[in-house]
């Protein structure tokens, strides 16, 4: 099934690129959506069950192929005019879709991956679609921004694969049991401990530029400022999960061995740099999509300082990551509506959006509250078993920094939401403004409904795939 | 044969950082190309026959031929100046590359495992670092590219100092490579040089906060 899902993508993305009628395009991709759908249903019913040597899909696995299926649907619907209408010709589009179809692939393989060169193989193959996407503008801009894409994440897929190399160096004699994921993790006790250090300190450094913590966080800033939005939606989402998955992996394997206490202050020290640098950005950001940005990097700091506190601190991190990533992709969504009425993504030209697009001025107003974690965002949830956590495990030296950068990271957004909300812009043109059908912000309502409902009243099967996912890292 | 090859490989690191052409760099990567494909003849003859060809034929035709002709059409096309312009002077370069290859030599000796060949781990870890600074001192972004291509080279060697037990992984190593020079080399570079002239990274500066 996975190959067949593989090949139909391949398939579709193909046709996409060569197809130039609209309404064929159209076609294909309610093809691929409902591609995507039926083989999230699929491993639902098969999990656990290993196809073709190098896919099981795994409960952590599911959840995140889940996640990516909820995002993909609104963000490959959307009309194509809300990516910038200056560069509609066919082919561009068709070039668009293509790679955003490739693009979903990448991540769905990605998440499945039990080898962990497997793994290595699909983040690749989503530096290359990426870099297609943020492309998609042809400018300067665009230019120097998939440049520094490009470069940033071949160096970091570099370091990982050095990363690879240690770890079957860690693995001595053993080397003929291969690399998977179950056969490294049943290795664990025995793997050397030194080379297992290096190996995580590559693997980790080269996966950050997905994930978007120091060091490698920079060019996934330029890369989702400059995409297109429903690209951009994606790249902040569920792009950061691929990144999150690589790592974790690596987790389950070093929780099993002596080293794991090492790399649990790896862990803390970097994810709480991270929060520190995107609380510093935040402060004198002025372009709207970088902010978002940087909230990303914020919320990936406090999933991976979940990670390495322990105990109920992993799963306020996989909550936090399922959570973050409908928030944040309804919020880059709406993002496209803001430049559309605006023609500007700086926050000084933009104002009074209650008075230009009302349904888009609620969710903003409510996403703000979703992003901020307030109740009744889901992310409320997971930030107060974070918390919770962080006190049971004494860290008081990390929980009250980490509340004051928080404390500034609200009042910094919020300060931004509340210009863009009701204070009058500057030179702004009523009159050529573009208006905004009211029923494309509908998507983005339910997606924050989500967050909602999965915060404070999750389904039992929902909670039971995190809760099989943390017993990884235990048995 | 395998150490004078891979010290020879060392040495075209020091060269590297006191050449002042961009054609002497594209040069120097061929080198590499041919003796990488000497060292992986001799280290991995006893491996799968299909396997080993491949992994020679990528040596020999991608890395010593195609990706420095690749460069060196670029290099004609986009019209960039000979000179490289480091923003160091090149004694300084040349010793700061003498400093990496001797600390990797005492972290070399420092490590003490029985699977790991000590002078692979030395030019891998050479180039590795090596081509780490010669991006951040080098102006045009041909340069960084190159710089790039001397990275895999190491990484290259570090898959081979394991590619015995894990022929698989030498394999991947190769997509990489396959990965950079048809990518990142054939579309963009072109494009960049449509857009800015020079090749210089100090225009590459304008997205920021």
């Amino acid at each position: 099934m996975i190959l067949f899902y593989l090949a139909g993508s391949v398939f579709f993305a193909s046709a996409l690129i060569i197809n130039r009628n609209m309404i064929a395009n159209k076609v294909l991709v309610i093809g691929f959506l409902l591609l995507q759908i039926g083989y999230t249903g699929f491993i639902f019913m098969f999990q656990n069950v290993t196809e073709a040597t190098y896919f099981t899909p795994d409960a952590l696995a599911i959840l995140m192929i889940a996640t990516l299926t909820i995002i993909a649907i609104p963000t490959l619907l959307h009309r194509y005019d809300y990516v910038y209408k200056e560069q509609d010709t066919p082919s561009n589009k068709g070039l668009y879709y293509g790679a955003m179809v490739i693009f979903v692939m990448a991540l769905t393989a990605g998440f499945l991956a039990s080898h962990i060169a497997v793994t290595w193989i699909f983040v690749e193959i989503t530096t290359l679609s990426a870099s297609v996407l943020i492309f998609h503008r042809r400018n300067a801009g665009s230019i120097e921004a998939t440049w520094k894409y490009i470069f940033v994440s071949s160096i970091s897929l570099v370091l990982v694969f050095i990363g690879i190399l240690l770890l079957s160096l860690s693995m001595g004699d053993q080397y003929q049991a291969g690399m998977q994921y179950d056969t490294l993790t049943r290795l664990a006790p025995t793997l050397n401990p030194f080379w297992l250090k290096l190996a995580f300190i590559f693997i980790f450094t080269g996966y950050t530029a997905k994930l978007g913590l120091i060091p490698m966080y920079t060019a996934g800033i330029d890369a989702k400022d400059k995409a297109p939005t429903p690209a951009a939606a994606l790249f902040s989402s569920v792009l950061m999960n691929l990144g999150f998955v690589g790592i974790f992996r690596l987790y389950v394997i070093i929780a099993h061995s002596s080293i794991l206490a090492w790399v649990n202050t790896i862990i803390l020290i970097t994810a709480f740099l991270s929060i520190f640098v995107a609380t510093v950005y935040m402060m004198k950001v002025r372009n709207i999509k970088r902010m978002l940005a940087y909230s990303s990097i914020e919320h990936m700091g406090i999933v991976m300082i979940g990670i390495g506190i322990g105990g109920l601190g992993y799963y306020a991190a996989i909550l936090q990551l399922i959570l973050h990533s409908f928030v944040k992709s309804s919020l880059f969504l709406q993002v496209g509506h803001l430049y559309k009425t605006f023609k500007s993504k700086e926050i000084f030209a933009m104002g009074n959006y209650f008075k230009y697009n009302a349904p888009g001025a609620v969710f903003l107003l409510l996403a703000f509250i979703g992003i901020a974690a307030i109740p009744p965002s889901g992310l409320f949830v997971s930030e107060f078993y974070l918390i919770i956590a962080l006190i049971k495990a004494h860290a008081l030296i990390i929980l009250i920094p980490l509340l004051l950068l928080l404390t500034i990271i609200i009042w910094a957004f919020g300060k931004n939401m509340f210009k863009i909300l009701f204070v009058p812009p500057m030179n702004v043109d009523a009159q050529c403004m573009e208006k905004v059908n009211p029923y494309e912000t509908l998507s983005h309502y339910l997606l924050l409904a989500l967050v909602v409902y999965l915060g404070f009243f999750p389904p039992t099967t929902f909670v039971a795939l995190i809760q099989t996912t943390i017993h990884s890292l235990s048995f | 044969m395998i150490s004078i090859l891979l010290i020879v490989f060392i040495i075209s690191l020091l060269y590297f950082s006191i050449a002042n052409r961009l054609m002497t760099y594209v040069k120097i990567l061929a080198l590499q190309g041919i003796l990488l494909f000497g060292v992986a003849f001799i280290e991995l003859i006893e491996i799968n026959v299909i396997n080993l060809i491949f992994i020679l034929f990528e040596t020999i035709v991608v890395k010593a031929v195609a990706i420095p002709l690749f460069m060196r059409y670029i290099i004609k096309k986009n019209k960039i100046t000979r000179e490289a312009q480091p923003y160091v002077p090149y004694f300084v370069s040349l010793i700061l590359v003498t400093m990496i290859i001797v600390a990797t030599f005492l972290i070399a000796n420092y490590i003490r495992d029985t699977h790991l060949n000590k002078i692979y781990f030395i030019a891998a870890l050479s180039a590795l670092f090596s081509g780490l600074y010669f991006i951040t001192t080098r102006r045009k972004i041909i340069t960084h590219v190159i710089c790039y291509v001397m990275i895999e080279n190491g990484v290259f060697i570090l898959s081979l100092a394991v590619g015995h037990n894990m022929p698989v992984l030498v394999n991947l190593g190769i997509l990489l490579d396959v990965f950079v020079s048809v990518f990142l080399l054939g579309i963009f570079v072109n494009k960049v040089g449509d857009v800015i002239d020079e090749g210089d990274v100090t225009q590459l500066s304008k997205i920021k906060d």
